[in-house]
């Protein structure tokens, strides 16, 4: 294939990422541990977009609706946020490494959940609302927090940002350890929620993350094209009219407030973040202006796939955490393989 | 009167507990090629960053005759474009895209390049040599190849002024000579004032209408190369035996072994 001069998103590339993921979605529905059977599950899509009659009774329709559709769309919104803020991390510390979780957001989030459990297991039993609210609010602290520590003279370097996030993910990570081992018998409801996995709440989860994930989309779509001049280092992209650390606080903000959304419903999923921008910018091309979008919609695809694959693999579910990286990991070496001179 | 292209009255720069350039003025009229030089640690780079406007400042530097800080960082960007000594350039993208980048002053923030940039983009490309290359990935580029991709991306701005911090530093003595004679080219076609840093004395003296000397921070000495490259000069500043020879109506600068008999 002959490399195009200029790297856009073409038209064709992207109702492929499209098809790709609705075909995705689909399937998802149509596979579930209740047996509905995936010619009445199709009768009752069609139904319910035609406004025919459902072949389905009320039960297997709640299941179908309340259930099986949401998780979807949850694993979906999640997947895409972790991607495309990894994505956008990776452009903002040009460091092929970086990830969403890395600036504090996993152990703040981590820090807060194990503190709730701990502490207020009436709250959780209570509503099951607490446990994502302080995750959300402990990964935003822990972003924030390297943020704050990193500024000196009003400005803020990637690399001491980078550092600075290293050392809040420690502290706050044994913090979380600490509190974690006066409390022994909470291990394993900690140690579930760090695995992640995505739970069952109807509806409630995905409309309460996705206008943080939208608005996050939104932001990182549009500044694609200004991640390549970010990419260019500060003085360059100052000397072609960016203000680099104004576009970097928008970026990391944006791109935080989704992984807090995507880690207060679904724990700590690893691996998103890096293996499909990564993917992207092997398969694709290295501009920001194709991976952020093809991230976008690569990220919900392959964690409804994961999701998938932990609630059908065994009897039981296995943390989806464990299935991105198992299943992830060979892929994306055997793509790395292939392509590794393309890379940066 | 027609203004400079750049002025800089008793500019102070450097960096956080430490001051660089202290107090250095002057003027390059449009179409001019200024040479900076000086030993290492003069203040040449920040003397570029001051002209950028990338390090804090005292006194003013005013393009086309307007204080920069009255302008906007796309304002500005739109009146000199620059090419770094050490560029970040990201291996993935091909040869396009990067040169592309050099049209952001000149797009809305959220806008993205018309086929007009694209033409822009083109030219610049062909008058480089380097339409051939035009859709392969930076990473595959020789030494001198990515310098002239830089040099391309910071033309595709269409500046007035074009600073260059050290444009030949790893090339080879024909790269070197082909870069400059090229900016040298471009500037004849277009009016293009060039401000650069250079170590080769003598292809300071070879390119530039003018050389300003540098030395502890403070400007001292700026003029003509036949004025400012005297043996005197140099060995006082550079702390370097040498010769200058004017081939040619022009200065070359020749190293001498001062412990042979």
């Amino acid at each position: 294939m002959k490399t195009q001069p200029v790297t856009r998103l073409r038209a064709r590339t992207l109702v492929g990422g499209i098809v790709v993921l609705l075909a995705t979605m689909l399937v998802a529905v149509l596979i579930g541990a209740a047996e509905l059977g995936w010619q009445r599950v199709l009768a009752e899509i069609w139904a319910q977009l035609t406004g025919g009659m459902s072949p389905l009774s009320e039960r297997e329709a709640a299941i179908l609706w309340q259930l099986r559709v949401p998780r979807v769309m949850l694993a979906g919104a999640v997947g895409a946020a972790l991607a495309s803020s990894g994505a956008a991390f990776q452009g903002v510390f040009r460091n092929p490494l970086a990830d969403p979780f890395l600036l504090g957001a996993a152990a703040g989030a981590g820090m807060a959940a194990t503190i709730v459990v701990v502490f207020a297991p009436a709250l959780t039993a209570w509503a099951g609302s607490t446990l994502p609210v302080a995750a959300f609010a402990g990964a935003v602290g822990g972003v924030a927090l390297s943020w704050l520590l990193s500024t000196s003279y009003g400005s803020v370097s990637p690399t001491t940002l980078l550092l600075a996030g290293v050392a809040v993910s420690a502290f706050l990570t044994a913090v979380q350890t600490f509190v974690q081992q006066l409390n022994a018998d909470t291990i394993r409801q900690v140690y579930g929620w760090m695995l992640g996995g995505l739970a069952i709440t109807g509806w409630t989860d995905f409309v309460r993350v996705i206008p943080y994930i939208a608005a996050a989309a939104v932001v990182l779509l549009v500044c694609g094209r200004l991640l390549d001049v970010l990419a260019l280092g500060d003085a360059e992209a100052s000397s072609l009219g960016i203000r680099p650390g104004r576009l970097r606080l928008l970026l990391i903000s944006a791109a935080s407030l989704a992984t807090a959304a995507a880690v207060s419903v679904s724990g700590l999923i690893g691996f998103v973040g890096i293996i499909v921008p990564h993917f992207i910018r092997l398969t694709v091309g290295a501009s920001y202006r194709v991976i952020v979008p093809l991230s976008l919609l690569g990220g919900a695809s392959f964690l409804i796939v994961a999701d998938q694959i932990a609630r059908t693999a065994m009897p039981g579910e296995l943390p989806i955490g464990v299935v991105t990286a198992f299943a992830g990991a060979p892929f994306f070496i055997i793509v790395l393989r292939r392509n590794a001179e393309k890379l940066w | 009167m027609v203004s400079p292209a750049v002025e800089l009255r008793t500019v102070r720069a450097g960096y956080r507990d430490r001051l660089v350039l202290d107090g250095v003025s002057l003027t390059v009229s449009a179409g001019e090629w200024l040479a900076v030089i000086g030993p290492n640690g003069a203040g040449k780079s920040t003397l570029v960053k001051a002209v950028l406007g990338l390090t804090r400042l005292g006194g003013e530097v005013l393009l086309d005759g307007r204080d920069r800080r009255t302008l906007s960082a796309r304002e500005a960007a739109r009146i000199i474009g620059y090419a770094p000594q050490q560029p970040a350039l990201p291996g993935g993208l091909t040869v396009t895209d990067y040169v592309l980048l050099g049209r952001t002053p000149h797009l809305g923030l959220l806008a993205r390049e018309s086929s007009a940039d694209e033409n822009v983009v083109a030219d610049v490309l062909r008058r480089l040599d380097l339409d051939q290359l035009a859709a392969r990935r930076i990473s595959t580029l020789s030494g001198g190849e990515r310098q002239r991709v830089v040099l391309a991306r910071a033309l595709a701005q269409q500046a007035e002024v074009l600073v260059l911090d050290e444009p030949t530093t790893g090339l080879d003595l024909g790269h070197a000579q082909a870069l400059l004679a090229l900016v040298d080219r471009l500037r004849r076609e277009d009016g293009t004032t060039v401000i650069s840093t250079l170590h080769d004395l003598t292809l300071a003296g070879q390119y530039a209408d003018r050389v300003l000397l540098l030395d502890g921070g403070e400007m001292v000495a700026a003029g003509p190369p036949a004025e400012v490259l005297t043996p005197e000069r140099v060995a006082r500043y550079y702390d370097a035996d040498v010769d200058v020879v004017t081939v040619g109506g022009r200065q070359v600068v020749v190293p001498v072994r001062s412990d042979a008999s």
